[in-house]
């Protein structure tokens, strides 16, 4: 586990170059990107391509929202797993209800049990400290419930996809030749947005602070649930949209649609260098984290082997670069 | 010193004991000697040595030089189950049950006869004890006297108590007294720790003063022997103190509302009935040993912890505080002793600083940072934090540490800070700067609560000091008075009677009742 698994540095420069990178943790994870780019091209030359890193991007945009959440809800030490299911509940309704609902309302619906399962996910943590992983978890677990009950009322309806969502998840505009996905007009302000309010607001401030050290910031009069209750609302809404995002991409709609993110978004934020303890971490980091994630199941796809060994494969190598990331970034 | 004639040999023996933490030394050279039979004192003022020491001879940690004979033989005190076999077996002040586990199996845990320990519970007072309820569920006091049959049931040559009666009632207390009085009949020994001069006087045969990490004296316990052991603690800071009182501030221009009134205040078990003012530009000290129910007074008055009676008054409208942030609205900042305790320790030197402005809801949206940058250095320069590690706190000196802390008040112009020992373990210069900024607070009208378990310090910095001793309000002193001998007699509970100085020489019929009220009382 040393710098040369990640960094071709020669050897002489192997100090400075570790002090450099400690200071900019960034850079690791973009050269890291870069060396898995350049596998997967030499594995199957001429599959990066113009079209190829569209796909990816857009696979990787609802990976990096979740992640999101993750990031928030992780700088307070905390962890928010019913991700998958509201984004799924938000989907599923948007594509059932827009089949007889306006657009706006039916926007509204499917935005509904995400304010709810954050609002309660926000006062199970906040106001009766239970633990988040299993508060969320269970939520989770009653979304999922809610999910088929609700199921069985619309079948007859039937479900179909929003034009504006398919444009928004799987279109492209050209411009000056390069075909950008549409998704990133919804993304690109959403990142600004989750940048900006980590480093340079009162609330972004706090959630640092709270998972650093919450009786510090209980005495410094912060009410601890007033923070985790706006930041759990918060990454359902979050979650809410990227099931939005994601039905115009996988376009089927089912009762699992985004759960199998769920894992994957904590693995980036990780990835991304946000200390799972708290205090640590940030949103610029975890978007690479979400690109290296998308990137290597391209990569263990192309790779002809059984769908076990790929698992195997993805575990060891998400538990290796993590390990690797934290020697290089807190090495002082 | 004085030592009774030693016909026999100690059971227990330490010399030259010292105990080193990196550059500070806990102990330099600590000597215990105890005699069969007997009940024996171990006293010292806050950071004297006590609790190394004990710790050390119960082998909880290692002394760095240091011989411990236990009758007559050399012992090398490794661990707790060490210093068990040798005969040694303490009763600290945390009960030491196993919550979850009911009596019996707690017992079985380690190893101790069950019939004795049932007979000793009886002997102590407790008649319906079932060894079947969980630790959990039984009641703090009780918890403490089983700590002890517990132990008396192993029958050790030396029991160690560290504070034994603290917390008992008084019907309790009474019992336990009475059988550790007859362990010494049994020719057996205890090493009693303890504050209370009345117990130690009732009980104790003779005293061992620690002071600065090294045995300053051993004492029989006769009437009249509180002086010597005060005067003993004090060592060579003996001579008093002449301090005017400050010009200016106080009572000279005493407005008619005190900034804070504290009336009858009670919070459970551990303050009771404490009634005093605090006013516009002033340093009112808090003196007291230690748990003596200062922390409980300093996190009522910051909204910490709810009292359970009494009255807080702030500008004279009645005050009640459910949260920090409703004593921070009153304008009363609280600067915790343990740094650990106030700071996030990954964060910036400058977000340490302006963290309570982000803390109210409407303060939650973008960060006014020029503004921001211009506040917080501002505060940065009153205090003279050196800034070079500013990127995280945790990288800062102790002293710097403690400057955040107080610069982040400073910052958010507290009226009255709450500073609870803000100046423990950092160093002189530094100590220095922050006597001299709370004056310069007083100054600008600005009022401060000040806990100091440096007795020093008080004259230094305080305008009036508070004297807390087993959760009262026992004196108050104003500057000119509180010299060291003076606030060390008070926070041992001795009446202020002898008003000559502290010695051997002072009145032993000097009457308690002189003591005055506290002036404060309404």
């Amino acid at each position: 586990m040393s710098t040369s698994a990640i960094t071709p540095a020669p050897i002489p420069l192997g100090r400075r170059v570790k002090r450099f990178m400690a200071d900019r943790p960034l850079i690791p994870l973009i050269i890291l990107l870069v060396i898995l780019v350049v596998i997967l091209q030499i594995l199957r030359p001429g599959i990066v391509n113009e079209r190829w890193i569209a796909n990816t991007i857009k696979f990787a945009i609802p990976l990096a929202i979740l992640a999101g959440c993750q990031t928030m809800t992780m700088l307070t030490g905390g962890i928010d797993l019913s991700v998958g299911t509201v984004a799924t509940m938000s989907a599923f309704i948007m594509a059932t209800q827009i089949v007889n609902q306006d657009p706006a309302v039916a926007f509204l619906l499917a935005m509904m049990p995400a304010v709810l399962i954050g609002l309660v996910n926000g006062i199970g943590v906040g106001v009766f400290r239970v633990h988040p992983l299993i508060m969320t978890l269970g939520t989770s677990l009653i979304g999922t419930g809610c999910l088929q009950v609700y199921q069985r009322t619309v079948i007859a309806s039937g479900a179909k996809i929003p034009d504006f969502l398919a444009w928004l998840g799987t279109g492209v505009t050209p411009i000056l030749g390069f075909a950008f996905p549409n998704a990133l007009l919804l993304f690109v302000p959403l990142a600004a947005l989750i940048v900006f309010t980590l480093a340079r607001t009162g609330f972004g401030r706090l959630l640092y602070a709270v998972g650093d050290n919450e009786r510090a910031t209980r005495l410094s009069g912060v009410q601890y649930w007033q923070v985790i209750t706006a930041l759990y609302v918060t990454s359902s809404l979050l979650a809410g949209i990227t099931g939005l995002l994601y039905i115009g991409l996988i376009k089927a709609p089912s009762l699992s649609l985004a759960e199998p993110l769920v894992l994957p978004s904590v693995a980036a934020a990780v990835i991304g260098g946000t200390s799972i303890f708290g205090g640590r971490g940030g949103y610029t980091g975890t978007i690479i984290g979400a690109l290296i994630l998308t990137v290597l199941t391209t990569l263990l796809t192309i790779l002809q082997m059984p769908e076990g060994a790929r698992r195997i494969l993805f575990g060891l190598i998400v538990l290796f670069v993590t390990a690797a990331y934290l020697r290089i970034v807190e090495e002082r | 010193m004085t030592t009774s004639p030693q016909q026999q040999s100690p059971l227990l023996d330490a010399s030259g004991v010292a105990k080193n933490y990196g550059a500070v030394a806990a102990l330099r050279n600590a000597s215990l000697s105890v005699l069969p039979g007997e009940v024996h004192a171990l006293m010292g003022a806050n950071g004297a040595g006590k609790s190394t020491l004990v710790k050390i001879l119960t082998g909880a940690i290692s002394a760095n030089a240091g011989r411990i004979l236990i009758r007559g033989e050399a012992r090398d005190i490794r661990s707790p189950a060490a210093a068990r076999r040798a005969g040694l077996l303490p009763v600290y002040q945390e009960p030491s049950l196993i919550p979850d586990l009911d009596v019996l199996s707690n017992l079985r845990l380690t190893g101790t006869p069950v019939e004795p320990f049932r007979a000793w519970v009886r002997e102590l007072g407790i008649s319906d004890l079932d060894l079947r309820d969980t630790a959990r569920d039984i009641p703090l006091a009780i918890l403490r006297v089983l700590d002890l049959a517990r132990a008396l049931a192993v029958e050790p040559d030396v029991l160690l108590l560290d504070e034994m009666t603290a917390a008992l009632p008084a019907n309790l207390a009474e019992k336990v007294l009475e059988v550790v009085r007859r362990q010494g009949d049994a020719g057996r020994a205890v090493i009693f720790i303890s504050h209370r001069f009345v117990e130690i006087s009732a009980l104790c045969d003779r005293a061992t003063v620690l002071r600065d990490g090294a045995t300053v004296g051993v004492v029989d316990i006769v009437p009249g022997v509180e002086e010597k052991i005060v005067e003993l603690m004090l060592g060579t800071r003996i001579e008093k103190t002449k301090v005017a009182a400050r010009a200016g501030q106080g009572a000279a221009s005493a407005p008619a509302l005190p900034r804070i009134a504290v009336r009858n205040l009670r919070v459970g078990t551990k303050l009771n009935d404490v009634s005093f003012d605090l006013r516009d530009g002033e340093v009112a000290g808090v003196v007291a040993l230690e748990g003596q129910g200062q922390d409980e007074l300093f996190a009522a008055l910051a909204g910490s912890i709810r009292p359970s009676g009494g009255a807080i008054e702030v500008d004279g409208k009645p005050a009640k505080f459910a949260h920090p942030i409703d004593a921070i609205r009153a304008g009363i900042a609280y600067v915790p002793g343990d740094r650990s305790e106030a700071l996030a320790m990954q964060r910036s030197v400058r977000e340490n600083i302006a963290l309570p402005f982000s803390a109210a809801l409407r303060n939650w949206g973008p960060i006014a940072m020029g503004r921001e940058r211009a506040t917080v250095a501002s505060a940065i320069q009153r205090l003279q934090i050196d800034t070079r590690a500013q990127g995280e706190v945790q990288r800062l000196s102790g002293g710097n540490q403690q400057k955040v802390t107080i610069a982040r008040w400073i910052a958010a112009d507290a009226r009255t800070i709450l500073c609870f020992d803000p100046t423990r373990g950092i160093d002189v210069g530094t100590k220095q700067e922050i006597y001299k900024l709370l004056r310069e607070l007083a100054g600008n009208g600005k009022s401060v609560l000040f806990y100091t378990s440096e007795l020093e310090e008080v004259q230094r910095v305080c305008d009036r000091v508070i004297v807390i001793f087993g959760g009262r309000l026992v004196d108050i002193f104003s500057v000119e008075e509180a010299d060291e001998p003076a606030l060390m007699r008070a926070a041992y509970g001795l009446p202020r009677g002898a008003k000559a100085d502290v010695g051997i020489l002072a009145d032993p019929s000097a009457n308690p009742s002189d003591a005055p009220a506290p002036e404060a009382r309404p």
